[in-house]
């Protein structure tokens, strides 16, 4: 049995009927680390909603622990752990008041299950007294993963926990995960972040309400079919221009100081530069490099 | 909602006994941790209940009067020592007539005007009767009532003077005429009025917000992902407002017994039980507010202007129902505060017991009951 099944779910908003998740299919074995990775508005939070049975789906079904989403509402509210995109727990109640209200209304106690969450805690414990709207963005999302894993979830759901989080907030986070999924809780996260997807057992790479792949992010990576180079050179503007224009080029878009630029076949590096150079281009810089996410991404995006 | 029941680790009462106790805590915590809505819950009952009592209770002391006196006999004359003599009054005689007394009223400068007709004390003298008019201005009508009674109290002062050596009684008939406000509703109507607009407010407006604030905030998709059950959400939030509530009736209470020197002249605790009914009633109004509304400012819009104008405008407190058009007339029974506010006034004013009042509480009660089941049946278990 999996841990969470979706079968060609599907959402549908408002009049002019938008639709927001697509026919989604996919699994989430138990224990895994999933990760649901595309940009804003691809539907990752209409799918989590779904799945916490907080929305109704317009088609398709879904299972959460074998229960469906729909008709066994009740039962996967009172198993399942979320954790809203927002910060959503209450800014005028101490951290330590939070935490033990949600412990409270999931029927147990911050000590019977204070294992779960001691690593987590034992970073902002020593702010208990302070109320949760005066913490800082990452001991926030601290706190709400402390109140979402309080009640020993079987599936964790944590929509964009790391978004608005500074880097060394968001490692620490999935540190933290890493260890849960040790623990054997199942958990589904989304990220707009590419880098976090590596951190998954298996990524979902999902745009405009469709899924655009679903692997391990090792053979998302291994699949990208092209060759692909980094470039550089002194006028960025002009390079990318000329690129585009080169028709042996598949693709090329900025990618932060460097140009990515995929190739179909196998290329001799002295003949691009010195097309470039023919178009009039200094400092060129060109080196082959191993493909990111981002670029498996967006090379799925163009097809 | 029948499937909470039987959910896994079926939650026995002991749990969510505790998980009630721990949310109205929170309530709690959310409310006294708030300065401006400890202001608006505690400070306005009070400052209301000081500014309509203090509004109504005008000094009467030195208030200007005006004399016409077509007399101009013995009478007559010793009547208006006996008046200027008081000190509640300063008068200014005047020979004028009728139209420059309606004037001088208008311009608000005299309060009351005391009209002798021709031939009074040979009228009394010989007919052992005289009359006597008096006018007051009943725009407030508070200070006109204690006007009037203090002149009628002067004039049979000295009809008791008169009669002690005269074998036939003689009567000196002060007719009394209210301007402007011919009614005088009751004077002390602002307190029932008073209780009913703070109640309205503060549990309509406080419940609606609060739940309201839960759905903007995020919390609630938190506590519908949860096996914490969506109606006791809904009463965790009405309990400590209902607390809140009764707290603000008692001290409202205390104020206009204490500081307005009125007292309640029915049963002290029937007054509670309709309060309670009353809270309840509103409790149920917020509580649909906020299961129709998204955002705490629209929730609070609503419960302002849909909730506060009418209790000011068609509950009686203000404007009288009687002289409204039919059709405001009608429209007037679906405010639930009218009847609470007939209800407080019987008991606290006429001192009625339940029996004079048992209609209206059935009406409210029916009220409440039609509200809770119509927002319940509203009630989102999910978002959207």
């Amino acid at each position: 049995m999996y841990a969470v099944k979706l079968n060609n779910l599907t959402k549908v908003y408002g009049k002019d009927k938008t639709v927001a998740v697509d026919n989604v299919s996919l699994t989430v074995e138990k224990g895994e680390l999933f990760g649901l990775i595309g940009p804003d508005g691809a539907g990752k939070t209409s799918i989590f909603r779904m799945l916490t049975t907080l929305l109704l789906p317009d088609g398709g079904s879904a299972t959460v622990d074998g229960y469906d989403i729909v008709k066994d509402y009740p039962y996967i509210r009172s198993t399942v752990g979320y954790m809203p995109g927002k910060f959503s727990l209450y800014p005028d109640l101490t951290v330590e008041e939070n935490l033990s209200f949600f412990a409270t209304v999931f029927g147990t106690t911050i000590e019977e299950n204070y294992h779960l969450i001691k690593d987590i805690y034992i970073q902002i414990e020593k702010f208990k007294h302070r109320r949760a709207g005066k913490l800082s963005g990452g001991m926030k999302q601290k706190l709400a993963l402390c109140c979402a894993l309080i009640h020993k979830p079987t599936v964790l759901f944590l929509d964009e926990p790391t978004t608005g989080v500074d880097p060394v907030s968001r490692k620490e986070f999935w540190e933290m995960l890493k260890r849960l999924k040790e623990q054997g809780i199942t958990i589904m996260v989304s990220t707009p972040y590419m880098d976090e997807a590596t951190l998954c057992d298996r990524i979902a790479l999902i745009d405009q309400g469709k899924i655009l792949s679903i692997e391990t992010p090792e053979n998302i990576i291994d699949s990208y079919p092209d060759k692909l180079y980094a470039v550089k050179a002194e006028n960025m503007y002009a390079l990318l221009k000329t690129i585009s224009s080169y028709d042996r080029a598949a693709d090329s878009y900025a990618f932060g100081e460097y140009a990515h630029v995929s190739f179909r076949e196998a290329i001799n590096e002295d003949v691009v530069k010195s097309y470039l150079q023919e178009k009039g281009l200094t400092g060129i810089e060109l080196k082959p490099i191993h493909a990111t996410i981002e670029d498996c991404f967006i090379n799925l995006l163009r097809k | 909602m029948k499937c909470f029941t039987n959910s896994p680790g079926a939650l026995n009462a002991e749990i969510s006994m505790k998980q009630f106790i721990t949310f109205v805590r929170k309530e709690f915590a959310h409310v006294l941790r708030d300065r401006k809505t400890l202001l608006i819950l505690f400070g306005m009952p009070v400052m209301q209940i000081l500014i309509f009592g203090f509004a109504l209770t005008n000094e009467v002391k030195n208030s200007a009067i005006v004399v016409v006196d077509y007399a101009q006999d013995e009478a007559s004359q010793k009547l208006i020592s006996r008046i200027e003599a008081s000190r509640y009054f300063e008068v200014s005689k005047s020979a004028a007539d009728h139209n420059q007394i309606e004037e001088s009223f208008k311009e608000g400068k005299v309060k009351l005007a005391l009209i002798f007709p021709q031939n009074f004390y040979s009228d009394l003298m010989h007919q052992n009767k005289a009359q006597i008019q008096i006018i007051t201005d009943a725009t407030d009508p508070n200070t006109a009532n204690t006007l009037a009674n203090y002149v009628t109290a002067i004039i049979q002062d000295y009809q008791a003077d008169l009669n002690q050596n005269a074998s036939l009684p003689y009567r000196i008939i002060p007719e009394t005429k209210m301007l402007y406000n011919p009614q005088l509703k009751s004077v002390h109507g602002f307190v029932p009025g008073v209780m009913a607009l703070v109640l309205m407010l503060v549990c309509v407006m406080m419940t609606a917000v609060s739940i309201v604030r839960e759905k903007e905030m995020g919390t609630m998709e938190i506590l519908l992902v949860s096996p914490f059950k969506p109606l006791l959400v809904i009463l965790s939030k009405a309990v400590p407002y209902l607390i809140l509530s009764l707290i603000n009736v008692a001290s409202i209470l205390c104020l206009s017994v204490f500081v307005l020197d009125l007292p309640v002249n029915g049963s002290l605790l029937l007054l509670f039980a309709e309060s309670t009914l009353f809270i309840i009633t509103c409790l149920t109004i917020g509580i649909f507010i906020s299961v129709r509304t998204a955002s705490q400012q629209v929730a609070m819009l609503i419960s302002l202007m849909g909730m506060m104008l009418p209790t000011i405008l068609f509950s009686g407190f203000m404007f009288p129902i009687e002289n409204m058009p039919k059709v405001l007339q009608v429209i007037t029974n679906i405010v639930p505060a009218k009847w609470y506010y007939i209800i407080v006034k019987s008991i606290m004013i006429k001192g009625l017991g339940f029996s004079a009042i048992w209609k209206e509480t059935l009406i409210l009660a029916g009220m409440t009951l039609f509200l809770l089941i119509v927002s319940l049946k509203n009630f989102k278990i999910r978002l959207a």
